[in-house]
This record gives structure tokens, C-alpha cells and sequence, in this order.
């Protein structure tokens, strides 16, 4: 699913990307990378990569020093910061950071009530994001007693409200049990939107995105199909990573 | 101190209401462009953290236990302004959502726990800071010292409105001792706490306590003196009571003479609640007012005063706040 | 976490008092604490005609009695120092089982211990019935300012998360040995804290990131219409203050106890 459609632009492109952190250590060497619309790709690498600086800059919560973010061809600039934020649904690794309501339903409905939605339209919008995340039933409950799962898909609800064009979902399975876990994987697998996923979970990768982008030190290392890139047990352990268990061909004598 | 309905009477709960109704339009107006950049958040999860802190259990000795207040701490990390509404915040919650606190009593509460707190602690912490050294220790000491007095500062506010507006013939004197005595001690507590988290505050992000402007950094973490630090701010807090106690007890021909002289005496007699105040109390000779008018005065004067240095350090701080936050590092 | 509906302060129930309109309950709570706390000590009848109303109102709006007795608790210290009243009052003394009571602090403890609970009681009904999102909007149809209920809201939202890693840290700190008894061993207690309020400012920061990746602009967006209040509402809350209006003209025609004792 590389080829080239040339219709339509990517749901999620960045060029030539360069940050520093405040007191002067590069995080951002020159990154670039493509997410295709409806396309799911995972980013990986070893803590300290660049990976979650990289995401946070895909919606403008942190600003390049050169460098370029397009979504669906629109150019990340101060102009059209707002755009760009309504179509980057950015999912945070800390569920209780995004969900800062009273109830369930008014996270949902916070997004597009900024952006102009009211009334019967609002409603809608917010019925029908709890139903894709299969969260109707805690509409009205309080986002502090959720478990971790449940708060997990809630706060996706809060972005895909919103109508994104690409999902950015930072660490997504961290701390589930299995079975919250399954549900999860179940409901992005359902979920018609490009993804871009950050992540360590290795099985989750397999799973969901088809193609995975590999970075260290600021940079993307590499770039391909996730099954072959996973099985390159040399390049993962070069980037302090391993092969998914099963899927590394055993040694032959 | 959350005070229950009923515990002053109407016209001093709607006095104090006032007066803290002011104290907040005040502080809304002066953080406003602090709140614009919407900065509601930060205000609210320190309002989080203020109201946790006050449920700890502080040890004050063989097991029993003390609680923070809060209000010069609120006010040492974040400005007075911003350290009052939080407070604030945190009393009326308090009053409205936990029963901790009347609903009619939130005037008298709200002015004695964060307008009086947060500003007389400003005041003293701004004045503090001018002798001691600009260094960890230095914001840490005048932080904690800060504190303890707004403890005192409270406590004595608490005695005057209870001198205008006491709901039973508990007779001012004898609040006022209690009071200030026994918030001597809590004054002490409320110190050591407030001096120890800006000195851990300091240690890891000194960026976020807002009283620590132009400190020097080189000179390292708070080094703050323990035992001796401890032995030291409970025995002058026992000096300060016992003379308080002696003041209000013991002899009142000094002070008779002093209200003699400079005329408080027939300005007391004149005042047209001269005779109401004391209407209740079955006072024993005229000593005991005498004596209760003049430290009314003094009390006045001191919390008057701290608290009137503070609201006005919060204007100033406001017309030049502008220039400070530009030179502050921009978050990411 | 969470047990169902019953958030510790609200009681999960469908009655008239349930769903009045949040700012026309807050009315009628203040009036009937404003008449109940300038009550003269002595009135006993407006007392006992506000706790009548207040129980007829507690059953009305299904909140258990003992959901009321556990959380009056709060008011423990006052009812204390209110009961001392009577051994530090000055004044003519009476002799109660032996021991000489200022006749002064037994009216005032009365008077105190009435107010407090009755009070108490009044704002208690108050959340127990109405949810914190709509009474923060009531206030603010009251004219409390929005920064206030905006704080008030975010602080209630995560009061929960940080007292969690308050009791996290301390067991940890136990776990370790640490069982502190005396002021001067409060410094690991203290420089604790100071890393909980730099954790919960970097929440906030995390937070304020979270709502402008919303499209926040500072304005919180007007999420639900509340329905206007009838005249039927109005009439229903004000029955309460009504009622204790009632028992305090009664209270002051008939004259304070104290003149009967």
C-alpha cells in the first residue's frame, strides 16, 4: 500500500523537521515522514528517540525551528494553527491530562464546542463519537472514576469528535490489562482515519500498522513494512529494541 | 478556622462579605492577564494541590497533629493575586461542597483564610526579603516566616470581628489571648511547612515560585537549620504569647494611661457603638474595656496594615508585571 | 474508584429537588441559612421549625439520614468549642448536676450548636441534590464570576488524582521507615510536598496543552442549555425559606426561651 495515488495529498507529511530543546540539546535532526490517508503506521524507537517531541510537533504544541508539517496539504503555520489542531486528533500518553471535565460527555463535547458546533448538531457529533469508541454507556460518568481502559478510549473520543484527518496516539496501550488492550486494538482497527502510533508495544505494531518508522537520536533510522522491519532482530537491538517474540527467525546452526 | 452560620453576627458577615468580595474583584482584576493567556488550569490544579495539602497530617508532637493553611504559601508560589483566588477558591468549595464551613459565614472565613493570609503573608515576605539574601535560603526563611505570621495576622482579625460581631459573652480580651497564644504555636508549624516545600520547590523548578524573583541561583538549595530552627521559633513564639497575655490580663494602668493621653478613651465612649459592644459582656469595671479598646487599636492597626501593604504591593506588581513576564523564559 | 452513581457528595436520585434548576436552589439554601443563622440564640421555635423543614426536605428528595449525620461530622471541632462555652462565659451561674455553668455560654452554646447544624444541613441538601457542573453554572448565573467556578472546576476534577498521589507518597515514605511524631521530623514531609505541587503545576501545564490542542481560546464553550427556571421551581425552593420565615415570626411573637427559663 506504497504506491503512489496522486490524488490525494497525505493525511500527515513532515519534512526536513529540526528542534532544540530550551537548553540547547538537538531532539530533531531532520525528520521526515508520510502517514497516507487512511493509512496506520507506527513510530518506534528507544526512550529519548525524539518520538513523542516529534508527535507533539504534528499539531503545533511545539513550534520547528526549519522544517515543514503538512496535514491533507495544509501547511502548519501560526494562520492556520487552529486548523491544523482540529484536524490532528492527538491522543496524550496520560488519559487524566486530557479528560479535565465534570463528565465524560462534556469532554466530548469541549472540542467541537470550540469550533462552533451547538445545540442538536453538537449533540449528535458527541452521540456519535462515544458510540465508534463503544463508551456510550459512561457518558455521564465522572472522568476520574473510569478505569484506565475505559479512560483510554474516552479520551479518543474527545479528539475523533473533532473529525480528524490522522489520529496521533502517544503510547495508546501503556498500562491496560489484556483484556482493555484487546478492546482498544479492536476499536482502532474500526476506526476510518489515517494513525500515527508511538509506541513500544510491539504486538500491538503487528497488529494494527502496517508499515512502521524506526527513530533514533532525532532522526528516522528506518522505514518499511512492519513485519520485515520487526524481524530485523540486528537492526532493533543496533536501536536497544527486540524482535516480538515468534516472529525473529531462529538462529540455525 | 472554618467557621460555622451563625458564629458572627449579620452585620459582621456581611461586612467581612465586603470586604472579601473586594479583596477578590481586586485580585480578579490584577492576574487577569495572567488568566487570558488561559492560564485557568495551572490556578486550578494548584487549587487542587492547596486543598490536598490541608488535608495532611502534620506531626506536632507525641502523635497529635496540625494541618497547613496555606495562604502564604499560595501566595509565595504563585503572587498575591493569584495566591488569594486560590485560596479563596478553596474555602468557598469548602464551605458549599463539604459542609466545612457556613455558607453565611464564608465573609469572615474567606477574609481571615485567604484574603489576610495571602496578603499580610505577601507583605511580610516582600519586607523580608529585602534583608535577607537573595538566595534559596533566604526566599525559603522569609517564606516560612512569612507564614507564621500570617497565621498570627489571621487569628487576629478573627479576635476583632469577634469583638464587633461575637455571638456569644465570650469577653475580647480572653478570645484574643486564646487566640493569638494558641496561633502562635499553629504559627510555628504553618512556617516550618510553608519554608520547607518552597525550599524543595526552589530545589527543582525555582521558575515556578513566583516570590523568588532575582535569585541567585549559584548560591545552591536552601540549607534550612532544623532542631535549633524549631527550638528557636517555638520559644519566641512563647515569649510573643506571654506578653500578648500579660497585655490583655495583666496590667492595664499603662495602657489606661496611654488611652487617657492621646484621648482614645472619650472617642471610645463617643462612638456610637461605644455602648452596644459591650451590651452583652457582664464586664467587671471599666479596666477591661479600656483594656480591650486598646488592643482592638493595636490589633486594627497591624492587620490593617499588613494587609492594606499587601493589596497594594498586588496593584503595583500588576502595572509592572508586564515587563517581568517578558523576561521570563517562554514555556514549550 | 468509581461505585456506582454515588459520588461522595452527591446523592444519585430523581425528585423535584433533583431537578430544580441548580441557581434557584442556591437561593433558597442561602435564605434559609441567612435566617437561620440570625436567628436570636434563644429561638428555639424557628430552630425546631428548621430542622422539621429541612427533614420534610432531606425525605422529599430521598437523601439518607445517615448520608447527612456522617457528613455533618465536619463540624465536630465547632460543636466542641461550642459546648465549652458554658465553663469559660462570664456572668451569673447556675448550677446544672452540681457543676456551675455560666447561664451567658449555655444560651450562646444553644444558640451556636443550632446554627451550625441547621446550617450545615441546609448546604449539605444543596450538593446532594444538584451535580457540580450544574450548580458551578448556577453560580454563575448568580453572577459569580467564571474564573471562580472555571478553578473551582478544574480543582474538583483532579482534588481526587492529587490526594491519590498525596497517600501514594506517604506509604511509600512509611514503607521506608519513615513515622514521623514531632515538628522537627517533618522535613522529608515538606520537601514531599514541594514535588507533589511541581508534579500537579506540570499536570497543568499538560492540561492547558490538552485544551488548546481543542481549539480552547480561553472562553470555556457553552455546553449544555440549562432549561429557565418556572415560577413553579421558584415556588417550590422559596417554600423552604418560607417556612423557616414562618417558624422565626412564630419564634418572635411567642418570645425567646429565655425569658420562659
Amino acid at each position: 500500500m506504497t504506491a503512489e495515488t496522486g490524488a490525494a495529498p497525505p493525511a500527515l507529511e513532515v519534512e526536513g523537521l529540526r528542534f532544540r530543546y530550551p537548553d540547547g540539546t538537538p531532539a530533531l535532526d531532520g525528520v521526515d515522514l508520510v502517514v497516507a490517508p487512511g493509512e496506520r503506521v507506527a513510530l518506534l524507537g528507544p526512550n529519548g528517540a525524539g518520538k513523542t517531541t516529534l508527535s507533539l510537533h504534528t499539531n503545533g504544541l511545539l513550534r520547528a525551528e526549519s522544517g515543514t508539517v503538512r496535514v491533507v496539504g495544509v501547511e502548519l503555520d501560526q494562520a492556520t494553527l487552529r486548523e491544523i489542531r482540529r484536524r490532528v486528533g492527538f491522543v496524550f500518553q496520560d488519559a487524566e491530562d486530557q479528560l479535565f471535565m465534570s463528565r465524560v460527555r462534556d469532554d466530548v463535547a469541549f472540542g467541537p464546542a470550540n469550533h462552533g458546533l451547538r445545540g442538536a448538531e453538537l449533540d449528535a457529533r458527541v452521540d456519535a463519537a462515544l458510540a465508534a469508541l463503544d463508551v456510550t454507556h459512561l457518558a455521564d460518568r465522572a472522568p476520574h472514576h473510569l478505569s484506565g481502559g475505559e479512560q483510554r478510549r474516552v479520551a479518543i473520543a474527545t479528539v475523533l469528535a473533532l473529525r480528524p484527518d490522522v489520529l496521533v496516539l502517544d503510547e495508546p496501550t501503556a498500562g491496560l490489562d489484556p483484556a482493555s488492550r484487546r478492546d482498544l486494538i479492536g476499536v482502532l482497527q474500526g476506526l476510518d482515519v489515517a494513525q500515527l502510533v508511538v509506541t513500544h508495544d510491539l504486538a500491538l505494531v503487528l497488529e494494527l500498522c502496517p508499515r512502521t518508522v524506526l527513530m533514533d537520536g532525532g532522526v528516522v533510522v528506518a522505514e518499511g513494512p512492519s513485519r520485515e522491519l520487526l524481524a530485523d532482530a540486528a537492526l532493533l537491538a543496533a536501536h536497544r529494541l527486540e524482535s516480538p517474540p515468534g516472529l525473529a527467525p531462529a538462529p540455525r546452526g | 478556622m472554618h467557621a460555622p452560620d451563625g458564629f458572627l453576627t449579620g452585620p459582621t458577615a456581611i461586612a467581612t462579605g465586603v470586604m472579601s468580595a473586594g479583596a477578590i474583584a481586586a485580585s480578579l482584576k490584577a492576574s487577569r492577564p495572567e488568566l487570558d493567556d488561559d492560564r485557568i488550569p495551572l490556578a486550578g490544579v494548584t487549587a487542587a494541590f492547596v486543598f490536598a495539602a490541608q488535608m495532611v497530617n502534620f506531626p506536632v508532637a507525641a502523635g497529635t497533629s496540625g494541618h497547613l493553611l496555606g495562604g502564604a504559601l499560595a501566595a509565595v508560589l504563585l503572587g498575591p493575586s493569584l495566591g488569594l483566588l486560590v485560596v479563596a477558591v478553596v474555602v468557598i468549595v469548602q464551605a458549599i461542597g463539604f459542609a466545612d464551613g457556613g455558607l453565611t459565614a464564608l465573609g469572615y472565613n474567606v477574609l481571615n483564610m485567604a484574603v489576610v493570609t495571602a496578603l499580610g503573608g505577601w507583605a511580610v515576605f516582600r519586607g523580608l526579603r529585602r534583608v535577607l539574601p537573595a538566595t534559596a535560603t533566604g526566599v525559603s526563611l522569609a517564606a516560612g516566616v512569612a507564614a507564621a505570621a500570617s497565621v498570627v495576622l489571621s487569628s487576629m482579625a478573627f479576635s476583632l470581628q469577634w469583638l464587633f460581631g461575637a455571638s456569644a459573652a465570650v469577653p475580647f480580651d480572653r478570645v484574643f489571648t486564646a487566640m493569638a497564644g494558641v496561633h502562635a504555636l499553629i504559627g510555628v508549624g504553618e512556617g516550618l511547612i510553608t519554608a520547607g516545600v518552597i525550599a524543595a520547590v526552589l530545589a527543582v523548578r525555582p521558575d515556578l515560585v513566583r516570590g523568588a524573583d532575582g535569585i541567585d541561583r549559584a548560591a545552591g538549595p536552601a540549607k534550612l537549620p532544623r532542631a535549633r530552627f524549631v527550638l528557636a521559633a517555638v520559644a519566641a513564639s512563647l515569649v510573643v504569647a506571654t506578653v500578648v497575655a500579660q497585655f490583655a490580663v495583666g496590667d492595664p494602668d499603662g495602657l489606661e494611661r496611654v488611652a487617657e493621653d492621646t484621648g482614645f478613651i472619650e472617642a471610645a465612649e463617643d462612638h456610637a457603638f461605644g455602648s452596644s459592644i459591650f451590651a452583652d459582656y457582664a464586664t467587671a469595671g471599666v479596666a477591661s474595656e479600656t483594656v480591650s479598646l486598646a488592643i482592638a487599636g493595636i490589633v486594627g492597626t497591624l492587620v490593617t496594615l499588613a494587609v492594606g501593604t499587601g493589596l497594594l504591593l498586588l496593584v503595583r506588581d500588576r502595572r509592572q508585571g508586564t515587563s517581568a513576564d517578558a523576561e521570563r523564559a517562554p514555556s514549550a | 474508584m468509581g461505585a456506582g452513581h454515588t459520588h461522595p457528595l452527591h446523592v444519585h436520585e430523581h425528585s423535584r429537588t433533583h431537578h430544580l434548576p441548580a441557581h434557584v436552589k442556591v437561593v433558597a439554601t442561602l435564605t434559609t441559612a441567612g435566617l437561620v443563622a440570625t436567628a436570636p440564640r434563644d429561638d428555639v421555635i424557628a430552630f425546631a421549625g428548621a430542622a422539621v423543614v429541612l427533614a420534610a426536605v432531606a425525605r422529599a428528595s430521598r437523601v439518607p439520614g445517615r448520608f447527612l449525620v456522617s457528613r455533618l461530622a465536619v463540624t465536630a471541632p465547632f460543636l466542641i468549642a461550642a459546648l465549652l462555652l458554658p465553663f469559660v462565659a462570664s456572668g451569673p451561674r447556675v448550677d446544672v448536676v452540681g457543676v456551675p455553668l455560666a447561664v451567658e455560654g449555655l444560651w450562646g452554646a444553644l444558640g451556636l450548636v443550632s446554627r451550625t447544624l441547621l446550617g450545615a444541613t441546609a448546604s449539605l441538601l444543596l450538593v446532594a441534590t444538584t451535580e457540580v457542573p450544574a450548580l458551578l453554572r448556577g453560580l454563575e448565573r448568580l453572577r459569580v464570576p467564571p474564573v471562580l467556578t472555571q478553578i473551582a472546576a478544574t480543582m474538583l476534577r483532579y482534588l481526587e488524582v492529587i490526594v491519590g498521589e498525596v497517600g501514594r507518597q506517604r506509604r511509600a515514605m512509611t514503607a521506608r521507615g519513615y513515622d514521623p511524631r514531632w515538628l522537627w521530623q517533618l522535613g522529608p514531609l515538606t520537601a514531599g510536598l514541594g514535588v507533589l505541587f511541581v508534579r500537579a503545576y506540570e499536570r497543568g501545564e499538560r492540561v492547558h496543552a490538552a485544551m488548546l490542542a481543542r481549539g480552547f481560546t480561553g472562553r470555556m464553550p457553552v455546553l449544555v442549555a440549562e432549561r429557565p427556571a418556572t415560577a413553579a421551581d421558584w415556588a417550590v425552593a422559596m417554600a423552604v425559606p418560607g417556612l423557616v420565615a414562618v417558624a422565626r415570626t412564630v419564634g418572635a411573637v411567642v418570645g425567646g426561651a429565655e425569658a420562659w427559663a
